[in-house]
């Protein structure tokens, strides 16, 4: 009896439920001085920066990143590449923990997170970008729903709800697809009603495609580099299709991530030779955005290239977090780094250190949700009685 | 319905409106038609 | 264009079913609105304005805005550049402008715009352009998003950033509430040097221009709000270029939601076309996976042939 206590003590006190665990009572307590005080307590959120990290990383980069769920399926479902199959499940549960956490996120960052709602239910503003994005996401998180609910359904036993579930992949992957372009593009068109406020170098009447062509790299790349972390995690929970298969996924993610990073590499300078604005590349703002296209655009497309000439699986896996940091520095630059460029530095935004920990707080509960999940649900393995 | 719109912003809110209903109609629409139109495939019950 | 304007408002003249042409004619490609006739707007004429805060004063005092620590009558404000807040609808700052010998103040305020950015920006419809020209908040409706915050070109709406569970948009509304019963609103009612003019904006810009005509080498020859982001409703005359009192003339003249519509008149495209692309490539995929098999199934057919 007191040997098993003891062992129980010990199986639970694990320095990732240490660590994670004091990042969420931290989190608690700021969310508490959020919803209780406001905005104004716990961010540096001001008339001039209305958006900070919480839309910046939260929302934009979170979304970017959650893009693996469409990416994959498409390629499985509509472009018949089955033997991408065993990646599905994985792309699409952290598709599903990625968009639940972006709109767990707003209710942090709106005034009236109850409200949330209202453009749906009280007055439609069809004009505004925001009003397609918020309507895509949440029918996109219905549908990431619908997509991965066999696997709980599974977990459970419910035979029959599953089917009818099962049975609705291919519309369902046709939908998500559809709803996926559209709302990360527009994430990027919120910007286009910004020209005086975001640097010349990042607004472009291209924005959308921009980011919705980026946000399929972010997807390929998340992929392999959850597949990377998953494979170190949780490799006792992988099946041996699983097992079997990563590398093929590996290497033909990265291979598309390669020439969808060219294809960005050759639009965003076309950007710039349609805004004429060869001659800001020199300026600090220049450099800054030489930094990521060469840096963080061209460089990893060729590393992919190579990684995949040579079969080096730990290069494209490098390659890939890499990817996922550029996307990161993309969004931030869009939102946070070259808006309000024009502003004197005093007027110029930095986050709260609360803002930076409830972004940390949100993460940790997506992993911790993650771990959860993949260590009771069939995801890395095919259930045994559900082989299709 | 007959409105004189003084405004772009609108006019362009009330034919935004409209599209967005169509945009829902015909996702279901073309999803319909795809079941009509590959109703009668040979291939359709083994693959399916 | 102007024919067309013409025609169609005799259309709408014949009544009845007459405006179903006249709408499908308007909608019939090169759309143009000349936004609410008779609207009014307030001409700011900054080389009247002498910098005595009695406008953010009255202003505070008929939108029952908090009063601020340091008195309307303190000009050291004035030494540090402000802008809007959710306490003060509307400033005035004070620039020092390079040949010209005192300094030159300037009134900062909504500018309401014909097009306005965050009407065109809110998913809610909390804005509205309204037919006094004034640009109106409903905040029963707002959900605190400050996309109008982000799109505004003149940096006007402010957050109430403390507030904990009813926090608003704040911003000027022209004294929406008293230019409908026929007040002044507050401002103009309190500027003591007739900086400020309240009018119908077509007779403003006739005002302006004659101004200018009638004064020459005073005014810099351009009337800020004409056509800046399609033109505003407040307007400004200067003697001093408008970017030596921290006035953006790099706005250009496309109405904020001209801005938006390219990328949102793609949305439908892609909801109609992309399922039909997207099955078409499921359809070529599953056709060749049906054919790989048959070619395979030949060549296992044949091979026991062989082996027979």
């Amino acid at each position: 009896m007191s040997d098993k206590a003891a062992i129980d003590h010990k199986t639970w006190f694990t320095p990732f439920n240490a660590i994670s665990g004091t990042i969420i009572i931290i989190g608690i307590v700021i969310s508490i001085l959020r919803f209780t005080v406001g905005l104004g307590a716990v961010t540096h959120l001001s008339d001039d920066n209305p958006w900070g990290l919480w839309i910046g990383f939260d929302l934009l980069v979170g979304v970017a990143l959650a893009a693996g769920g469409y990416v994959t399926s498409a390629a499985v479902y509509l472009f018949g590449m089955k033997k991408f199959h065993s990646a599905v499940r994985p792309a699409v549960l952290t598709g599903f923990l990625g968009y639940s956490l972006v709109v767990f996120a707003l209710t942090y960052d709106v005034g009236r997170p109850w409200r949330l709602p209202y453009p749906f239910i009280m007055q439609q503003g069809t004009t505004s970008l925001l009003f397609e994005v918020a309507g895509c996401v949440a029918l996109y998180l219905t549908v990431l729903f619908l997509e991965f609910v066999p696997a709980p359904l599974e977990w459970l036993g419910f035979k029959k709800v599953r089917e009818l579930a099962v049975k609705l992949t291919l519309p369902l992957t046709v939908l998500g697809v559809v709803l996926s372009t559209l709302h990360q593009s527009s994430l990027g068109a919120l910007y286009l009603i910004a020209p005086s406020k975001l640097h010349p170098l990042w607004y472009s009447t291209y924005l959308p495609v921009f980011f919705f062509v980026s946000s399929i790299i972010a997807g390929l790349s998340m992929v392999i580099y959850e597949s990377a972390l998953s494979h170190h995690y949780f490799a006792d929970k992988m099946d041996a299709a699983h097992l079997q298969e990563s590398e093929g996924v590996t290497l033909g993610f990265g291979k598309a991530a390669s020439l969808i990073l060219a294809g960005y590499f050759t639009i965003k300078v076309m950007g710039i030779a349609g805004g004429d604005h060869w001659h800001l590349l020199g300026t600090p703002y220049g450099l800054w955005f030489l930094v990521e296209m060469i840096g963080f655009v061209a460089l990893p497309s060729f590393l992919y290239a190579v990684g995949v000439r040579n079969k080096d699986v730990t290069l494209i896996k490098w390659t890939a977090a890499w990817t996922v940091l550029g996307i990161v520095i993309n969004r931030l630059n869009v939102s946070l780094i070259a808006f309000n460029w024009h502003l004197p530095s005093a007027r110029r935004y930095f986050p709260h250190w609360m803002e930076i920990a409830t972004s940390v707080f949100i993460v940790t509960i997506g992993i911790v949700l993650f771990r959860f999940i993949v260590t009771r649900m069939p995801v890395f393995y095919e259930h045994p009685e559900y082989k299709d | 319905m007959e409105t004189i719109y003084y405004t772009y912003q609108d006019f362009y809110t009330h034919t935004k409106g409209i599209l967005y209903l169509l945009m829902i109609v015909s996702l279901f629409g073309i999803a319909g038609f795809w079941n009509f139109l590959t109703g009668k495939d040979d291939d359709n019950k083994e693959n399916e | 264009m102007s024919i067309s304007r013409r025609r169609f408002l005799g259309w709408v003249g014949a009544a009845g079913m007459g405006s179903v042409v006249g709408k499908s004619a308007l909608a019939a490609g090169n759309k143009h609105f000349d936004g609410y006739h008779e609207s009014l707007g307030v001409l700011h004429d900054i080389s009247l304005c002498v910098g005595c805060r009695s406008c953010e004063a009255a202003c505070c005092k008929v939108n029952e805005l908090p009063v601020p620590d340091k008195p309307f009558t303190d000009k050291h404000v004035l030494d540090e550049e402000r802008r809007t807040t959710a306490e003060a609808y509307t400033v005035v700052n004070k620039y020092g402008v390079t040949g010209k010998i005192g300094p030159s103040f300037r009134k900062i305020q909504c500018n309401h715009c014909a097009e306005p950015a965050c009407a065109s920006a809110c998913f809610v419809k909390a804005f509205k352009k309204t037919k006094t020209g004034a640009v109106t908040y409903d905040a029963s409706v707002c959900v605190g998003c400050r996309y109008c915050m982000i799109a505004c070109p003149f940096e006007i709406p402010a957050y109430e950033y403390n507030e904990s569970f009813t926090p608003r948009v704040m911003k000027c509304t022209m004294c929406h509430p008293r230019i409908t019963k026929g007040q002044l609103p507050g401002c103009v009612e309190g500027c003591p040097m007739e900086a400020l003019t309240l009018g119908k904006r077509e007779d403003l810009l006739k005002i302006a221009r004659e101004r200018i005509r009638k004064y020459p080498g005073k005014y810099i020859d351009h009337i800020y709000g004409e056509t800046e982001m399609g033109g505003t409703n407040w307007l400004y005359l200067s003697n001093v270029p408008f970017s030596d009192i921290g006035m953006r003339e790099d706005l250009g003249v496309t109405p904020a939601p001209e801005l938006t519509s390219g990328a949102l008149s793609v949305v439908p495209l892609v909801a109609g076309l992309w399922p039909v692309f997207l099955m078409g490539i499921y359809a070529i995929s599953k056709r060749k996976e049906i054919v790989f098999k048959e070619e395979l199934d030949e060549a296992a057919h044949s091979r026991t042939k062989e082996d027979i």
